[in-house]
């Protein structure tokens, strides 16, 4: 334990604290953020998913392809599983504040409660009572409430992401509290903390980051399928709407809304925009570093490849204004250095490239050429994966870089952990959730190997797909009489 | 407002154990009430389409928890940290169990979630009933601090321990109780839901969970009473809260009359009955605590616990909004789903 705390002896979140409360403390933002990071895989897939799923709803509904209808289905057997899981796993997210983070939620719950508990009663309620509808009520309410039932889905699931970061969002730029006598936090205005100035730009950007998940997935899958040479109608769909969502998308996380999000970091949180910079020393006309390993012991970047004078005019819109370097705050308020360096650098160049190449094919396309090209498909398919690794650094670097605060400039995240949990109950919980994450890595792997391998054209005469159907239509009771209900009725045991 | 705030959560906490409960009740006896694949996809979809819906009024409790009383949530979600994250475990295999068997149609693959199904479902009533337990006798916070930590027994061969953990005689006693008070509950909703042979068995299984229910509950009430005397107090200053304990006993009598009536929704609404006046009259009896401590002067209450007046003038305002429009929605998606559901 000496050795591994030595280790940490750099972080300055530690440093005020005993070396008990340290390790404690360590390990609770190890068991928050390794449950936040794995959590968020599945609600920036199934955020960015929903919404192309209600496209594709629109256009069955506009159009009466059956062919939009069976991608629907198909990209919902996707989306299902993976609700679950980002269900299931983000309960002990919201328990999370509690069991980790007492103090921390002891102080700042008269605030930050509001927002989280308008997120279970304004949006979770609904995704959950519509997804029942959307996905076991079969074709028995017909198209409407089925094209309602998705987009209700889609207003839920942004509605929640909009409250919860409003909770992340206050924690970066606190608005809308004073302070009590007892040391606690009480609300003064509500609608400050719901419209948040920081609360705006994350949102979009956030909100942006899961479409580009739900488009590139969705291209990916269908580049896979031309180039397997198989439901090639599909996949000319998929990779069409994939492509065309997805390179705004990616366009929109640049700008206006990561530009809007630099801005901000610059002027409320500089030492955040410093460490992710790797900017050590003051400079006036500061260059923007692309490449290059930060060095904390010597405080310089190594091996660096600059722009000249970028990073000044995209902080300030100036090529000359100052850039204030690590060296001007204090060293027991920077965050982890490389860490945030690195996250950040590599959500920008990832970003980067995604313009890039949806550009590019997005050019293919309109000219006629990308469902032809062998390669194209090849890069569509292989780039699937990194839109989640873009949207985890992404968040950590906003959320390491703006510690040793877990409420910026208010609170310390060292007093806000839960003194009265022993490090070795933490440890004990971050191995049952690592067993259990992997058993569902595992199992949600094996979902999509299967659906995808199915496709989305179900095969007429497989027992399969039919047990499949079978539980997506449970309408029970006076629902059967209804004229445009498929007679599947068969034998019924009793009355 | 404290007083409301105290209300409110309290029914969030019922919500969820009324609707949750069925799908963990009939999780806990889902093996043994289903003779073939058949009948498993029909309890399956008595509670496919809904199942997820009941698991948000546990989120939503939290989340007016954590507006309403922000050190309750702190103390008693740090304080019983162990037995949470395994309740959020089992929970996690509850609803992987319920999605992953119709994914691949194998009668292996299936016996494997129908198994994960039935272990995540069986244990948690008997969690959240040992929880309820640990608020009913008290627990060990201090004088200079509002947090504790209570482990999950501190001396497992001497079930009379003067400093039990959260497992000992006395909890185990009221998660049994609750054990049983959930499965009869969720046998009941299988009657509703069903006919035939499904039918038959519900109905056995939920009289069988009532002679456990109703032997549960003289004895542990009386015990109740004699390991946490103050919890009599309220009963002797305000006697109109002995309507909630009439409440639960009428329903838990009523139910034999409509049982040998064969009115399975009156019966289902007396299990309702019992769940709802256990509830109340649990919470009646801690008010105006919301934790109590061993030593009461340490006891977190809604006053000591509140977030302030302005929090909870503005969180009734605009929460009530949404909850309204929840019952809303699950008035709707009962309403579509509402009938029996066939075994074909």
């Amino acid at each position: 334990m000496n050795t591994l705390l030595s280790s940490f002896a750099h972080y300055p979140i530690l440093a005020q604290v005993s070396p008990e409360a340290s390790g404690r403390i360590l390990m609770d933002r190890w068991q928050f953020g390794f449950n936040l990071v794995y959590h968020y895989l599945y609600p920036q897939l199934t955020m960015g998913l929903i919404l192309m799923i209600v496209i594709l709803e629109t256009l069955y509904l506009r159009r009466g392809d059956e062919t939009y209808k069976k991608a629907a289905n198909f990209w919902t057997r996707l989306f299902a599983p993976a609700f679950v899981i980002g269900a299931v796993t983000g309960i002990p997210l919201e328990f999370g504040f509690g069991t980790n983070w007492a103090v921390f939620s002891t102080v700042s719950g008269g605030v930050i409660g509001q927002t989280v508990a308008l997120e279970g009663v304004f949006a979770f309620f609904v995704e959950s009572a519509f997804l029942g509808v959307y996905l076991f009520g079969g074709e028995a309410f017909g198209r409407r409430i089925r094209w309602f039932s998705a987009f209700m889905i889609f207003i839920g699931s942004w509605a929640s992401g909009y409250f919860i970061l409003s909770v992340n969002s206050w924690m970066q730029n606190p608005v809308g509290f004073r302070k009590m006598a007892d040391g606690n936090l009480a609300l003064t205005h509500l609608w400050e903390i719901l419209l948040n100035q920081w609360l705006f730009h994350q949102y979009i950007h956030v909100i942006g980051g899961t479409v580009v998940t739900g488009a590139f997935v969705m291209a990916g899958t269908g580049a896979y399928y031309l180039l397997a040479r198989r439901d090639a109608e599909y996949g000319r769909m998929f990779v069409t709407i994939g492509v065309v969502v997805g390179l705004v998308a990616s366009a929109w996380m640049i700008y206006p809304s990561g530009d809007m999000e630099s801005q901000a970091v610059a002027a409320k949180q500089p030492i955040k925009l410093a460490a992710q910079e790797g900017v050590f020393k003051t400079t006036k006309g500061a260059p923007e570093t692309l490449i290059g390993q930060p060095n904390v012991q010597e405080r310089k970047i190594e091996n660096p490849i600059k722009i000249p004078k970028v990073l000044s005019f995209l902080s300030y819109r100036s090529f000359n204004s100052k850039i204030q370097g690590l060296e001007a705050f204090p060293r027991n308020d920077w965050p982890n250095i490389p860490l945030t360096y690195y996250s950040y650098h590599i959500m920008v160049g990832l970003g980067t490239v995604f313009v890039g190449i949806m550009g590019l094919a997005a050019f293919m396309l309109w000219r006629g050429w990308l469902f032809g090209s062998t390669k194209m498909l090849w890069l569509l398919l292989l780039i699937t994966p990194f839109p989640f690794i873009t949207n985890t650094v992404g968040w950590i670097t906003a959320e390491v870089g703006r510690q040793p605060w877990i409420i910026y400039g208010v609170m310390r995240t060292a007093a806000g952990a839960s003194p009265s949990v022993d490090v070795g109950n933490i440890y004990f919980t971050i191995a049952g959730f690592a067993g259990l994450f992997l058993l569902l890595s595992v199992l949600y792997t094996l979902i999509v190997v299967k659906e995808i391998h199915e496709g989305p054209e179900p095969s007429p005469d497989t027992d399969e797909e039919d047990a499949e159907e079978d539980v997506r239509s449970i309408v029970p009771g006076l629902g059967s009489s209804r004229e445009d209900r498929k007679p599947r009725e068969k034998t019924t045991v009793g009355k | 407002m404290e007083i409301v705030w105290f209300i409110l959560v309290s029914f969030m906490l019922t919500m969820y154990i009324l609707l949750d409960g069925f799908d963990l009740g009939l999780g806990a006896i889902f093996p043994f009430v289903t003779k073939n694949e058949k009948e498993k996809k029909a309890v399956m979809k008595a509670i496919l389409p809904v199942w997820d819906g009941n698991e948000v009024w546990l989120i939503a409790a939290g989340g007016a928890l954590l507006l309403s009383f922000p050190l309750l949530y702190a103390s008693s979600l740090s304080g019983f940290y162990l037995p949470l994250f395994v309740v959020f475990w089992l929970l996690i295999l509850r609803g992987v169990g319920i999605e992953m068997r119709h994914i691949i149609d194998n009668p292996l693959w299936r016996s494997l979630w129908d198994g994960v199904f039935f272990l995540g479902s069986a244990p948690l009533p008997f969690f959240f009933g040992v929880a309820l337990a640990n608020v009913v006798r008290g627990v060990p916070i201090g004088g200079d601090s509002p947090y504790f930590f209570q482990p999950l027994w501190t001396d497992p061969l001497n079930p009379f321990s003067s400093t039990p953990g959260i497992l000992d005689w006395y909890t185990v006693m009221i998660g049994l109780l609750t054990f049983s008070a959930l499965v009869m509950h969720g046998a009941a909703y299988l009657v509703v839901k069903t006919e035939g042979g499904l039918h038959t068995s519900g109905r056995i299984f939920s009289a069988t969970a009532w002679l456990g229910t109703i032997g549960l509950t003289a004895v542990a009430t009386p015990l109740t009473f004699h390991i946490a005397p103050r919890r009599f107090e309220n009963f002797v200053n305000m006697p109109w809260g002995y309507v909630f304990p009439a409440i639960a006993v009428g329903g838990l009598l009523a139910m034999v009359y409509f049982f040998l009536k064969g009115m399975d929704q009156a019966v289902f609404a007396c299990s309702c009955a019992f769940i709802i006046g256990m509830m109340a009259s649990t919470v009646f009896s801690v008010f105006p605590n919301v934790l109590p401590a061993v030593d009461p002067k340490n006891s977190l209450t809604i006053y000591n616990a509140a977030a302030p007046t302005h929090s909870l003038v503005v969180g009734l305002v605009v929460w009530s909004v949404g909850v309204l429009l929840a019952f809303g929605y699950f008035f709707i998606v009962y309403r579509m789903f509402r009938g029996k559901v066939t075994v074909e």
